[in-house]
């Protein structure tokens, strides 16, 4: 039974959560009922939660893609400019956000797969790239690097709203069903064995049969896409759009992914584990408003958290790889 | 008499200017073991990415049954029952055993885009085929495949593709890498598949454990079939000089100085 639990990707996840919030019940007073219905956390939990399922299956396939820091903004510049600037239908701000994620997403997956050029330096060249192309073209377009934006109130109820006349973004609901839809594809339909087997060993899974290139080039275009959506959200919600921003949110979402458990190197990992690594996260950085630390420590909470969780999921892969059945004594 | 499962007629591979294989011509029957010897850079890896589909040769034929077949790539091959077990048995060790076993090939159940990967199915599926080869450690298809021997992953991956029709097995080296006991134990399964009715191609370099599969042997140097001849009709120390070029072991050893006492 406890066998079975450690060897889980998301073991650790689970493991360091328990520690931060026991952490910050003992050591900083906090009230666990006051914490759970904040909105703060979810929010932010919501925000990169988004992003990481997509990179955790990405990763999982031994791939990485850093070019979403440049994604939240390029989504909720799109939107802004079209349906704020020149005042198209919001229909089109929508479109415009998806587009440019799936046309980035297809830049970087094609490159990835026609080259041999490791994916980091990829996406570190789309992510600068990107980010150009946002400033230079935002000022060209609008001349500012801000641009307002007042979404129709339909839009702003599916994407973009407060909900239950609290503080809660309805981009948490978002969260949880694509929580759900990612767990499905990933560890309950075959294509998830697809992409385990794509970060195992390549050349052994394109001999299988599986179609390496097309998935690789899809989980890159999911990735790009999501950042963007997220963007666009954002700029329906607060009624603007900024160039700037997003840089953090790409260490931020790779440490939720890392703490739930995904290898660096591919092959092993879980949507349970991603899930709980950005509640981990999200509560280390939001959760220590609650407490009576000063917030100005909570990175160095984030640090200690994931070094402790990859030296968990190390232990637990190895304990995962011996563990046999026990002998019938 | 039947014709070989896989024939190859006076093969040659060039690599531009460079040639790799001359005239090769090999074939392994349903029920036999071929033992492919030769030493390092002998043109080995060449010939079975030939086999396998990877490379097309640049002159001569395969046949099949006795008929000549063009690989078009290793799927290719893969499907007319050509399967290569690699060293280290070409799987994947973070997978669990029922996973990779069905790997590009998963057994599914439900409806619709809610078909879900039938776990327990392919488990027990997994678990059965690797059990017929005697491997009766492997009992829990959620093991990861990482958490097993040497031994039992090449058995995995041999029952694997027996288990997917495979009529030709390709082993490549498959006990190069394994200790005295685990190589027993692949070189079991490798009786277990000739008794089985597959044509077996193995690749080796350890002489002793080529005579004691092998029901037909072929030393390869330098791109070349420099011996080709059948069980009990060579000793060992006559294959190991073959394979050493032609200059005798014994020759080697008093130009190193070093007379071994073995």
């Amino acid at each position: 039974m406890l066998n079975n639990l450690l060897s889980r990707p998301a073991a650790a996840s689970i493991l360091s959560l328990i520690g931060v919030l026991a952490f910050y019940v003992i050591f900083g007073g906090v009230d666990l009922a006051k914490l759970f219905g904040a909105a703060s956390w979810m929010n932010y939990a919501a925000r990169i939660g988004i992003v990481a399922l997509p990179v955790g299956l990405l990763m999982i396939a031994g791939e990485i893609d850093i070019s979403i820091g440049a994604m939240i903004p390029a989504g909720a510049m799109t939107t802004a400019i079209i349906s704020g600037y020149y005042g198209l239908p919001i229909g089109f701000g929508i479109l415009g956000a998806l587009t440019v994620g799936v046309l980035v997403g297809l830049f970087n997956g094609i490159l990835a797969v026609k080259t041999s050029v490791p994916t980091l330096i990829i996406t570190l060249g789309t992510l600068v790239g990107m980010q150009g192309i946002v400033l230079a073209g935002s000022k060209l377009l609008t001349g500012n690097a801000s641009v307002p934006l007042s979404a129709p109130d339909w839009a702003k109820g599916i994407f973009g709203e407060l909900m239950f006349g609290g503080n809660h973004q309805n981009l948490i609901l978002w969260w949880l069903g694509l929580t759900v839809v990612f767990w499905f594809v990933m560890h309950q339909s075959k294509y998830g064995n697809w992409i385990y087997a794509l970060g195992g060993d390549k050349v052994s899974a394109r001999n299988a049969g599986i179609p390496v290139d097309a998935i690789t080039i899809r989980l890159f275009v999911l990735t790009a896409t999501s950042a963007s959506f997220v963007g666009m959200c954002h700029a329906m919600l607060f009624n603007s759009a900024q160039v700037s921003g997003g840089m953090s949110d790409i260490f931020n979402i790779i440490v939720s992914v890392v703490v739930g458990g995904v290898l660096l190197t591919g092959g092993f990992g879980s949507i349970a584990g991603v899930f709980i690594g950005t509640i981990t996260f999200a509560i280390v950085i939001k959760g220590i408003d609650f407490t009576d630390i000063d917030r100005n420590w909570a990175n160095l909470i984030i640090g200690l958290t994931l070094l402790l969780a990859v030296g968990m999921n190390e232990s637990f892969r190895k304990f995962a790889m011996r563990a046999t059945k026990r002998k019938p004594a | 008499m039947t014709a070989p499962v896989l024939e190859l007629r006076n093969i040659d591979k060039s690599f531009g200017p460079i040639d790799v294989l001359h005239n090769i011509t090999l074939q392994v029957k349903a029920g036999e073991v071929l033992c492919l010897l030769g030493d390092n850079g002998a043109g080995k890896s060449t010939l079975i990415k030939t086999l396998a589909g990877v490379h097309q040769p640049t002159r001569g034929d395969i046949l099949m049954d006795g008929q000549p077949v063009q690989f078009s790539g290793p799927r290719d091959a893969a499907g007319r029952g050509i399967a290569t077990v690699h060293q280290f048995g070409g799987t994947f060790p973070l997978m669990s055993i029922g996973r990779s076993f069905f790997v590009g090939v998963e057994p599914t159940k439900g409806w619709g885009p809610f078909k879900r990967f039938d776990r327990k199915t392919a488990n027990r599926i997994a678990v059965e085929a690797v059990q017929n080869f005697g491997i009766t450690r492997i009992d829990d298809g959620d093991r990861l495949v990482g958490g097993l021997s040497g031994g039992e992953r090449q058995s995995l991956a041999i029952a694997r593709a027996v288990h997917f029709g495979a009529r030709v097995l390709i082993l490549d080296e498959p006990t190069a890498a394994l200790g005295v006991k685990q190589a027993a134990h692949v070189l079991r399964i490798v009786n277990e598949a000739k008794r089985r009715g597959l044509a077996v191609v193995f690749i080796t370099h350890q002489v002793m454990h080529a005579m004691a599969v092998g029901d037909h042997f072929a030393v390869l140097i330098r791109g070349a079939i420099a011996a080709d001849f059948h069980k009990g009709e060579k000793t060992r120390e006559e294959i190991s000089d073959l394979m050493a070029g032609g200059e005798s072991m014994a020759d080697l050893e008093a130009q190193l100085g070093t007379n071994a006492t073995v």
